[in-house]
Parts: C-alpha cells; sequence; structure tokens
C-alpha cells in the first residue's frame, strides 16, 4: 500500500443517498473509515445496511435505483465509486475492495476448484501467471486456516464445512490486498464457535495487512467484538454514529436503547424452577436415528441422534442447543412424524408416540404441534391467514362449521396478539413477526399440550424476538403449555427453559435443569459455547 | 443479501390512524377491498383481448354452420385456386372450395382436439407427477420409468402406433394426443412436486396430521400452478399441429371434414401459387395459440397472491 494512503481516510462517504423508484431508502448516511479500522453497521432487517454499503461500493445494481452523494475510495489514485463506469468499478471490485457474504455455501461456485476461485482474482487485477497467482493461493489459504491447504487447493467447495467456505470466501477477498474489506453478515450463517474462529482470523488479518473492515451485522454482540465505530441504521437513515463503547455505554438515540436492551445475553434469570413433584408429559428413551447415505465411498450411515433421553415435565421447556448436525432438529422431526426413529420409544403420558397409528395417530398430532423456524417458508404464500389457522382446525373437523371456526381463528389471532382484520391477509402481507405470530397461532389451534419450538425465533430480528419470546413465555402460562425449545442461542435458551439438554453429533453432552447448567456447565464442550458467545461488552473495552 | 424489487408496491407505509399491531415491524398496507380473481383478470387489457378472441373461437366453433358462407365441401372446380376476393375472402383451394367456411367450420374440430387431449394429458400426467414426486420410493420410480419410455418413443410414431392399433377417427386422434402429451405434464408436475414438498408449510401440514390428498389440493397443486399453466397453453397450441401432422398422414381427422392443421397440410403442395390457403388456416392456429398463451399468462399472475397485491397496487395508483 502507497505510504499517502495511510493517513487519510480509505472510504469516505458523504450524503449517500439511495432511491429506488420514486422511494428514497438510504436518507443522507456519511461515513469516513480508515486504514486498519472497522466500521460496524448495525440495524435490524430493511434498516438499508446492505444497501448503504452497495451503493458506496458501486456494487448496487437493482433495476430503477438512483443512487447520489459521494463515496470516494483513495488507493493508487482517488476514485469516485458513485456514479463510476462499469469499467473503472471492475478495476476497483475485487482489487481495492474485496467482498465476503453472508451465506458461504452459496457464494462458492460450486463448479470450479478452490484454487481456481482464489486465483481468478489475481490473474484479472494482479496479472500474474497460472503458476505464481496458485503459489499465492497456497499462502491465502495457509494464512486463513485451512488444513491441507495443498490438497485443498483442487478440491471444491462441497468438500469443506460452512466455517471453512467462509474462510475460503475472505481468501478471496483478500487475495489482492484490497484497501478495504466488507463482510455482510459473515457470521450469520455460521455456529457460535465457527463464528468466534472466523471474527478471530478476520481480527488477526487485518492486523497483519491493515485492511480497512466494514461489518455489517444485525447483532450488537458481534459488533462488539469487531468495530471501532458504529453506525446504526433504522429505515435508512444513521440514527446513532459513534465509537462502539460510546454506543453501548451512552447510547443517545431511543433506538440504539431498544437494540441494546432487546438483545439476549447470558445471565437472564429464567423461568422460575418448577416444582419437583410436575408430572413427566413427554419422555423419550435412547432415541436413536440413523439414516442411510450414499457417498462417493459407497453406502454408509449418518446417526442423526444417537441414544438420546429426556423427560419434560408439564408445563415446563426443555431447552435443547447445540451446533448444526448435532441433531437437534432430528429430535423435533421424530416427535411430529416427518423422520422415523430407528429405535428408542417417545411417551406422551401412555401414549407410545413412535407406534400410533391410525386414530390414535390422529389424537396424537393434536397434542404435539410444531412452529417452525423461518417465518417466511412455513406458511403456504397461497393461502390467506385465515386459512393457515383454520387448517389443522378443518382436518381435526373441529369448529367444523365455518361461523366456528371463523371465530376460532379470531380468538386465536387475538391470543397471539394480532388484530381480526389479519384474517385475510396473505402471508406476503404480514412482517416477519406477524408471520412468525401466525404460525404460533396454528400451532394453537388444536389446544396442544407439547409444543416444538424449532429455531423458532431465530430468523426474527432482536427486538421482534424479543417480543415474540415474551408472547411464548405469556401463553405457556396462561394454557399450562409444555415447550420444546430448540435452539443454537444459548441466551435465548436460558431466558426460557426450565432444563436444558447440550447436545454434539447426535449425542446428549450434558442434561441439567437451567439455572445449574449456565451457573456452572461441567461438559468441556458445553463450556467450550459459552465461552464463544460474544460478551455483552464491546473487547476494546477489555 | 436481498435487494429490494421495485416491481413491488412500497412495503412500509407506517399509515396514519392505522392500529400498529404487535412488533411494530414495517407492512404493507393490505389492499381494500379485495377483487375477485376474475375481476382481476379483467383489468388486464391483453387477457381480456386474448379471452374475446377465445370467445370469438368458441362461437365459430359452435355456430359455425351457420356463419360459414359455403358448405364446407361445396366443389367448385370452375373457381379453383382463386385469389382472396369479395365473393371469397380467403380465397379457394384447388377444388374450388371456400377456404373462410374451411376455416370456420374446422374451428370445432381442432378446438376440440386441443381442449380435449389436453385435458387429458393434464389430468392424467398432473396426477402421476404429484403422487409421483410427493410420496418419492418404488412408486416414483416405477412411474418415472414409464413416463421415461413413453419419453423414448419420437412423439408422432408414438401417437402413430395408438392410431394404428384403435383405428383412425378423431376420438382415436384425440386420446393419441393425449397419451403422447400425458408424460411431459407428468415431469413438470413432479419436478415442481420435489421443490414444493420440501417446503416448511407443506411438512407444517404434515405435522398436524393432514392427511396427503389434502396436502397435495391446498398447498402443492396451487404451488406448482405457474409452470403448469405455461404447460396447458404451450401443449394445447401444439396439440392443434400435432392433429395436423396426424391428419397429413390420413390418420387424425378423416376427409373430407376439415381441420386447420389438415387444410394446412393440403396446402403444403399450393404454396407458390396460392399463399391464401396455407396462410388463413396458419393464422387461425396462430392467434388461437397466442390467445390460449396469454390467458394462461394472464391466469399465473392472478392466481399468485404477491403478483395479485402488484396488480391490486397498480389499479390504485
Amino acid at each position: 500500500m502507497s505510504p499517502e494512503t495511510a493517513d487519510g481516510p480509505v472510504i469516505e462517504v458523504t450524503d449517500l443517498r439511495v432511491a429506488i423508484g420514486r422511494r428514497e431508502i438510504v436518507h443522507g448516511v456519511s461515513f469516513a473509515l480508515h486504514r486498519g479500522q472497522t466500521l460496524g453497521l448495525v440495524g435490524e432487517s430493511g434498516s438499508g445496511k446492505s444497501m448503504t454499503v452497495l451503493a458506496a461500493t458501486g456494487l448496487l445494481d437493482a433495476p430503477a435505483s438512483r443512487v447520489t452523494g459521494s463515496s470516494v475510495l483513495r488507493g493508487a489514485g482517488t476514485t469516485q465509486l458513485v456514479g463510476a463506469s462499469p469499467r473503472t468499478l471492475r478495476a476497483v471490485h475485487g482489487n481495492e475492495i474485496g467482498f465476503v457474504f453472508q451465506d458461504p455455501s452459496t457464494s462458492l461456485n460450486p463448479l470450479l476448484t478452490l484454487g481456481r476461485q482464489i486465483t481468478e482474482p489475481l490473474e484479472v487485477h494482479r496479472h500474474l501467471t497460472r503458476r505464481a497467482a496458485r503459489s499465492r493461493a497456497l499462502e491465502l489459504l495457509t494464512a486463513v486456516g485451512i488444513p491441507d491447504p495443498e490438497t485443498r487447493l483442487d478440491g471444491y467447495p462441497h468438500q469443506l464445512s460452512g466455517g471453512q467456505r467462509q474462510r475460503v470466501m475472505i481468501a478471496v477477498a483478500l487475495a489482492c490486498d484490497p484497501l478495504m474489506l466488507v463482510a455482510d453478515e459473515p457470521t450469520t450463517a455460521l455456529d457460535v464457535t465457527t463464528q468466534a474462529q472466523i471474527i478471530e482470523l478476520v481480527r488477526d488479518l487485518q492486523e497483519r495487512t491493515g485492511t480497512a473492515v466494514v461489518w455489517i451485522s444485525h447483532d450488537l454482540g458481534v459488533i462488539g467484538q469487531v468495530a471501532d465505530d458504529v453506525v446504526v441504521l433504522r429505515e435508512g437513515a444513521a440514527v446513532e454514529q459513534a465509537p462502539i463503547l460510546d454506543v453501548v455505554d451512552r447510547p443517545r438515540h431511543p433506538y440504539t436503547r431498544e437494540l441494546l436492551a432487546a438483545r439476549p445475553v447470558l445471565g437472564h434469570p429464567g423461568p422460575a424452577p418448577a416444582d419437583a413433584d410436575t408430572p413427566v408429559l413427554l419422555r423419550a428413551e435412547e432415541l436413536d436415528v440413523h439414516f442411510p447415505v450414499t457417498t462417493p465411498t459407497g453406502r454408509s450411515t449418518v446417526h442423526a441422534v444417537d441414544h438420546v433421553s429426556f423427560a419434560v415435565r408439564r408445563g415446563c421447556t426443555l431447552g435443547i442447543v447445540g451446533e448444526s448436525g448435532s441433531g437437534k432438529s432430528t429430535i423435533a422431526n421424530v416427535l411430529t412424524g416427518l423422520v422415523r426413529a430407528s429405535s428408542g420409544s417417545v411417551h406422551l403420558e401412555d401414549t407410545d408416540v413412535l407406534a400410533a397409528r391410525g386414530s390414535a395417530l390422529r389424537a396424537l398430532r393434536r397434542r404435539i404441534a410444531m412452529v417452525f423456524q423461518d417465518p417466511f417458508s412455513s406458511l403456504d404464500p397461497r393461502v390467506r391467514v385465515d386459512g393457515a389457522i383454520g387448517e389443522p382446525l378443518r382436518v381435526h373437523r373441529l369448529a367444523a362449521r365455518h361461523g366456528g371456526r371463523d371465530a376460532r381463528v379470531r380468538e386465536l389471532l387475538d391470543l397471539v396478539g394480532l388484530p381480526e382484520a389479519f384474517a385475510s391477509r396473505y402471508p406476503h402481507e404480514l412482517s416477519g413477526g406477524q408471520r412468525q405470530r401466525v404460525s404460533i397461532a396454528r400451532a394453537l389451534a388444536l389446544d396442544p399440550e407439547v409444543v416444538i419450538l424449532d429455531e423458532s425465533t431465530a430468523s426474527l430480528d432482536v427486538s421482534i424476538q424479543a417480543k415474540v419470546l415474551d408472547l411464548l413465555a405469556d401463553l405457556q402460562r396462561e394454557l399450562g403449555l409444555t415447550y420444546l425449545f430448540i435452539a443454537h442461542d444459548l441466551a435465548v435458551v436460558q431466558q426460557m427453559s426450565h432444563d436444558v439438554l447440550v447436545m454434539q453429533h447426535g449425542r446428549t453432552v450434558e442434561q441439567r435443569p437451567a439455572a445449574a447448567l449456565f451457573e456452572a456447565p461441567e461438559a468441556d464442550y458445553t463450556r467450550r459455547l459459552l465461552a464463544a458467545i460474544p460478551p455483552a461488552r464491546p473487547r476494546v473495552a477489555g | 443479501m436481498t435487494l429490494v424489487d421495485p416491481s413491488l408496491p412500497d412495503p412500509l407505509p407506517h399509515e396514519p390512524g392505522v392500529a400498529e399491531p404487535a412488533d411494530g415491524a414495517p407492512v404493507p398496507p393490505e389492499p381494500a377491498g379485495r377483487l375477485s380473481a376474475v375481476r382481476l383478470l379483467a383489468t388486464n387489457p391483453v387477457t381480456v383481448a386474448a379471452a374475446v378472441v377465445l370467445v370469438v373461437v368458441v362461437v365459430l366453433a359452435v355456430l359455425g354452420r351457420w356463419i360459414a358462407p359455403y358448405g364446407e365441401n361445396e366443389v367448385d372446380v370452375v373457381n379453383a385456386l382463386q385469389p382472396p376476393s369479395g365473393a371469397h375472402w380467403f380465397g379457394t383451394d384447388e377444388l374450388g372450395r371456400d377456404v373462410l367456411s374451411r376455416v370456420v367450420l374446422a374451428t370445432g374440430v381442432s378446438l376440440q382436439v386441443a381442449l380435449v387431449s389436453v385435458t387429458f394429458a393434464f389430468v392424467v400426467g398432473v396426477t402421476v407427477g404429484i403422487v409421483s414426486g410427493f410420496t418419492r420410493g418404488w412408486l416414483d420410480t416405477v412411474l418415472m420409468r414409464l413416463v421415461d419410455v413413453m419419453f423414448a418413443f419420437p412423439v408422432l410414431l408414438l401417437a402413430l402406433a395408438i392410431v394404428a392399433v384403435l383405428g383412425p377417427g378423431l376420438l382415436t386422434t384425440m386420446l393419441a394426443i393425449g397419451v403422447v402429451y400425458t408424460p411431459i405434464f407428468a415431469r413438470v408436475a413432479r419436478a415442481s412436486t420435489l421443490s414444493v414438498a420440501v417446503e416448511p408449510y407443506v411438512q407444517a401440514s404434515r405435522t398436524m396430521g393432514t392427511p396427503s390428498w389434502f396436502t397435495l389440493g391446498r398447498h402443492v397443486l396451487p404451488n406448482i400452478s405457474g409452470p403448469l399453466i405455461v404447460q396447458t397453453s404451450l401443449s394445447l397450441a401444439f396439440a392443434i399441429l400435432s392433429e395436423a401432422a396426424l391428419s397429413f398422414l390420413g390418420l387424425g381427422v378423416q376427409p373430407p371434414s376439415p381441420s386447420w392443421g389438415r387444410m394446412l397440410s393440403e396446402a403444403q403442395g399450393f404454396l407458390g401459387q396460392a399463399w391464401w390457403m396455407s396462410v388463413f388456416p396458419g393464422l387461425a392456429i396462430f392467434v388461437t395459440a397466442l390467445a390460449f398463451n396469454l390467458l394462461g399468462d394472464g391466469m399465473r399472475d392472478v392466481l399468485d397472491p404477491k403478483q395479485r397485491t402488484v396488480i391490486e397496487a397498480r389499479r390504485k395508483r
């Protein structure tokens, strides 16, 4: 990097506005970023975080979009990125600005070797020979901590885990020693331990190369770990802009305070412990699930759930935590009949869940309901809210007459805090939080005893997540519901659960009352999970 | 990363006076007073035009006998191969028959072949396809291998074989074309079902204890309707042409009854001398097929709630 760029900001964005059609989406955002610094962009979905950065870096190509203001990149020369020609932008992208996006499973080309994907920008921008580019690629893979980089160069993305893919994405982004790295929710799709590693990796690389980083995230915890300065965005406007410590300790804008208050933090007291004599409602013993899979080396078996036992007491919540692939969702699928167990038993009071057939099974389906993770895909886009909530009633011939069903739908909408008028809306006419409320209403339609919540709040914004968690807690108290609360977020699990089951690779790691588990985790794995959670205090606070 | 699709209506106006429900999150306004699908269809001028054309075609099919100025087989050798004139608007063919009358009188046959054969293919193909895609397992394998076998035969050869076995005639022609088009519908339906069946809303429906037939009818079928509608409108046009090919080989509609396809194939020998013999039946096929396609497009948009919101929002502006 040339010495004259060391002092001034690497990028200076002034009064950036983005309009799509006649509507302004980003309203005059300004920021400057110096070498070796990290700027955190925080906001909820739809706040314009990505839009701002895409517009500032000239990567926005939404039809009918109009960007005004200024965004000056000071590299070898000074480049105005707003309104720059495609030719200028091509020379900048991948060369002076590197990008890492959210989903590592789709941002690498599945048909190209990893080596090819890293060498491509080097050959295009730096005009390196194949051989030189390859040795640089090897260096980069080593730097981002990919084991056995020599062989990996000729490997394909599907041979890597999600975390490793994100490391490769970072290697691609850093290939040309960019002045600036844009990381758009780079850890959101990753497990908490992998997230911690990626944060560490970016910080480490940044120290070595002095790259400026713009880190976009909805998670204040993550931003606290990476950022020096923070811009809080809301509906396309920067409501607060300050060093991270000021934002956390002295938030000035009410929205920032709201965000800080809503984020799930470890140490939440959680529900009062249940009485010791509360009867067990749902009991699983030695539950075992394996699937046959076909691999290039022949047929093998995936042991998704490995002899897991648990019991949930009536009116209580069992939190099941673990990273992706730990088998927690498979348990939910066994209980709802989507997956067949290989062995073991599950009893709901005296009913054998796994052996139920015919009318017994239908009766069982009324007693166990499930709320899915993604409120955008768990509601049929072609069925109105009243149809969705009314479906279980219709299927089980409850409240059979039309008027009766409508009345029940209204009652359920009211229960989850939605106005009756929503009955005639289609899912796409609702926000994420409202859709999840509709999903909850649908699950409650049959007056179930057990509700399985499979990452049911994971894809919601923090402030909405907080409200939905409150709703769930209220419903549990009012209706005496028993929850199986599956989540990867330990803070949320602590807030909701009476007991906690920690799983890894399909096995039980630890299973204890929540208070005891969070107080003094026994298993190493639990301790590692807890340690990987971004702390409430920003890193700079020490 | 999601970019805002600018074609969508403004997603988040916090309307004053509207009580903000829980979550305070951005919500698109509810369209005031939903229109029925038919009324919505009527707001699209292209769809309306297509519907009007089809109505005219149907009227011709039903009342053709009274509308046509001449009989379909009124031979007038003296006036053979006359270009379009006041007496014969579409000219005459090699036997002096009035082309306009034959085009009008063929409407019924061609339309019948298209509708009956495609309906057959749709019902059988879609049933096979969604059952196959939804149940998977051995049933899927068996059904799909059957479909593969049918695909392996060239379309015309298979139709020929069926007609050869059952004997030529209108009914056999329709059956043959229907059978030939069935595997296409089965494939399209299966492919779409495979992707829809893993959607959480289908799984959610299953966890409630919903019977499969209900899930298929309520969630799967409506959500695969887009590709099916496109396939249907394409097939309607192709069915008219397939009938032409069969008739050309003497296996479809038997002479002297006219069909558009048959007229096209008969005109082949006179392309240089009498363009009107091929252009007018060709135009009839083209206009009808186009009308089916445009109506299909309009229906697909109206049946998709997201597109509907866009249409409704556009109307309000």
